[in-house]
């Protein structure tokens, strides 16, 4: 969509005002500073999906719309996770499962521990339910982008 | 030369070929309003006595026109007063440009004087909105909202504009843009060929066919096309509440509106037809009834600009996404082209059953001795103008019966709020079609309860000298919510007794106006022909009616087409 106030305002308004439900929500400027990318996560049957698909087309701000559940795709999200590091041996247990995880640790202090995990919303699911012995003080996860593969772009 | 803001505004508008502008001045406008003083002459200003007169006004300009209509309203209150007209032209697809003074840029935010959030208030209702942020977009917004609210699907755009960039302490070169180009809005006005052939062979494969049109045939001026459509196939047509006059009314092919209170024959004929032909209407929950028994056995074929209303509430078989005058211009062709005609025994056998629910004849009343029907003073009013006024209605009973009663056989004659349902529309709108049509005969069909809602109205047809002929159907209720409570809730009138009703007559003389209190049925044909021939004054015609008459045909909640409570 334009890279302007509003146009962002205007989306959401679009889904309150229609009652479908938002699950995730991204959106940062792209290669062409003109525009910005807002990948949305939301649930519905076939008809409302299309509704939906129909109403953002109609609002003036957005150029493009795709469905990517349509093609195959890529999608990720980022998670912050800070676990409380409670006995010595704590230490280890976490970054052996951050590892398995592919994560990163990127913050530790001799209470805490604050881990960066990137991939598929099931993997970071799956990384909390791993972590559910720990002792987690906080999780912060942006909304899920995605990507068609192969020669399929969405462009202006 | 380098003009203020204020100037690029007077002349942007003038660029844009406009002369009428509805508005109501304030502290956040008075630079707009000081150039417009200078501009008096080539651009016309109507001062209203409400901020929701100036847009329903513009309305009923644009309603009656095919144009373009233009309010102007002060920041704060005089914007959220305009956002009910704002929000009733968004239902109807009006095409108008409303511009709201604002608050200087550095206050915005700061819970400034007189200040709104007007376009995070007005977003869900218009088609589009802009905040003026510098002077140098001033020009290029204007050109952008006129070409935004008039094409595709026709709708309000509000442009605010902040104070301190009208005050002419900056000025630039004025340069109005030729062209606009917005890359995200580029609304598909040809309809795709292959559907139109798909279209041209279900047409000529039906046996028992409706065409079912709507507004957006007179939106898109297609009322030609459409006639020639159904001459030419021996169709029966019917029209939705906004689509009124985008057929001939007195024609045989018309079988009367549909919906809610539409005719007998006209809800049977959707109910039992095999093709049901949409153009330039939407599946409205008023002319559906119960969704799940809707047309149970037809193909639809579904005409409209709007991909979004497609396949919305009903599945639709063949959609035509395209502004109806064109696709149906596009689909004579093909029908001429293939020379073929629809079976016309089929047809025959159709139109026999569809006259013999004609037999019904559901809108039939009875005029007595002794008190007024509406029905009878809208039938009365409709022979005395030869069909040909512009009615404009308010919402309620007498909105009903004046789509029933009075036949429109030309667009663009009958202005009402059908989706959004405004009273208090009638008046303020009425002003607006006199003003496009300064010779013409111009009635406001009303009811004891809309006529109060913008009743300061009355002052503006003063100053302008508007003779509109008010034709108010007192009842003493709230007559719809009165029907509905009768058949609903037990005869329960809560609150929609009009108690405390002013003396009418006295009021419209208190405005300089005509009143005539008229409670004879023998007096109503000579009321309204002195209102009609009196063509320099208003005449405010209070008609006391029957206070306990209900609308018929009426499809209750829940209830499918084919179940109306006739009597």
């Amino acid at each position: 969509m334009e890279n302007e106030s509003g146009a962002l305002s205007r989306v959401v308004g679009l889904f309150s005002a229609r009652g479908y439900n938002i699950e995730s929500l991204s959106v940062a400027p792209t290669d062409d500073d003109s525009l910005s990318r807002l990948t949305l996560v939301t649930r519905g049957s076939e008809q409302i999906v299309e509704q939906i698909l129909k109403q953002l087309n109609k609002l003036i701000e957005v150029v493009k719309v795709t469905d990517l559940s349509d093609f195959k795709h890529i999608e990720r999200e980022m998670m912050l996770i800070k676990l409380e590091v409670r006995q010595a041996d704590s230490v280890a247990t976490i970054k052996q499962i951050a590892d398995v995880f592919r994560a990163k640790v990127i913050d530790l202090s001799h209470k805490t521990f604050t881990i960066e995990v990137s991939g598929k919303g099931e993997k970071l699911d799956a990384f909390i339910e791993a972590m559910s012995e720990q002792n987690i003080l906080e999780v912060v996860r942006s909304g899920c982008i995605g990507i068609a593969r192969g020669n399929i772009a969405l462009k202006a | 030369m380098e003009l203020s803001g204020a100037k690029i505004f007077v002349e942007s508008l003038k660029a844009e070929g406009v002369d009428t502008i509805f508005g109501y001045p304030g502290g956040a406008v008075l630079f707009l309003y000081d150039e417009l003083d200078k501009a008096a002459g080539e651009l016309n200003h109507i001062l209203v006595r409400h901020e929701q007169g100036a847009v329903h006004a513009a309305e009923g300009y644009a309603k009656s026109t095919n144009k373009v209509g233009v309010a102007i309203v002060t920041s704060g209150p005089g914007a959220t007063n305009a956002v009910t007209g704002i929000a009733d032209a968004y239902m109807d697809s009006v095409p108008l440009v409303v511009f709201t003074g604002q608050v200087p840029r550095a206050l915005i935010g700061n819970d400034a004087f007189q200040e709104v959030d007007i376009i995070g208030i007005t977003r869900p209702c218009v088609k589009h909105n802009f905040l003026v942020k510098n002077i140098e977009d001033l020009a290029a917004t204007i050109k952008k909202a006129f070409y935004i609210a008039g094409s595709g699907r026709p709708g309000p755009v509000l442009i605010d504009i902040p104070k301190d960039i009208t005050d002419g302490k900056e000025k630039i070169a004025f340069d109005y843009p030729d062209t606009v180009d917005i890359r995200s809005y580029n609304p598909n006005v040809k309809g795709n060929p292959r559907q139109i052939r798909l279209a041209a062979t279900a047409l000529l494969e039906s046996k028992t066919p409706i065409l079912y049109t709507g507004g957006g045939v007179i939106l898109s001026d297609g009322a030609e096309q459409l006639t020639e459509l159904a001459r030419l196939l021996n169709f029966p047509v019917t029209n939705t509440l906004m689509g009124l006059g985008g057929y001939p009314a007195t024609d045989p092919l018309f079988v009367g509106m549909l919906g809610m209170h539409g005719t007998y024959e006209a809800n049977m004929a959707m109910h039992k037809s095999d093709l049901v032909v949409a153009i330039g209407s939407r599946f409205d929950d008023r002319v559906t009834g119960n969704i799940e028994k809707f047309c149970p056995n037809a193909k639809i074929i579904h005409v409209d600009i709007d991909p979004a209303s497609i396949s919305k509430n009903v599945k639709v078989d063949i959609p035509i996404v395209g502004d109806v005058k064109q696709v149906l211009t596009d689909l004579l062709v093909e029908l001429k082209q293939r020379d073929e005609k629809p079976d016309e025994e089929a047809l025959a056998e159709w139109w026999r059953q569809i006259n013999e629910w004609r037999k019904t004849d559901c809108l039939k009343y009875e005029q007595g001795e002794d008190v007024i029907t509406a029905q009878y003073v809208i039938d009365k009013y409709w022979q005395l103008t030869n069909g040909e006024a512009y009615v404009c209605s308010d919402v309620g009973q007498h909105q009903m019966w004046a789509a029933q009663y009075y036949k429109f056989d030309e667009p663009l004659r009958w202005i009402n709020s059908g989706g959004l349902g405004t009273m208090g529309f009638g008046l303020p709108a009425a002003m607006g079609v006199q003003l496009a049509h300064p010779d013409a005969e111009v009635a406001c069909i009303t009811g004891d309860g809309s006529i109060q809602m913008c009743i300061q109205e009355l002052a503006t047809c003063t100053q302008y000298q508007l003779p509109i002929n008010i034709i108010s159907l007192n009842n003493g209720y709230l007559g719809m919510v009165r029907q509905w409570q009768e058949f609903f809730y037990q005869k329960r009138y809560s609150m929609s007794y009009m108690d405390s009703l002013p003396d009418f007559v006295k009021l419209a003389e208190a405005y300089g106006h005509v009143g005539l209190q008229i409670k004879d049925p023998a007096d109503v044909e000579g009321a309204l022909k002195q209102a009609i021939d009196d063509k320099k004054r208003l005449y405010f015609l209070d008609f006391i009616t029957n206070p306990e008459e209900n609308v018929y045909p009426m499809i209750p909640a829940g209830a499918g087409q084919n179940e109306m409570i006739l009597v």
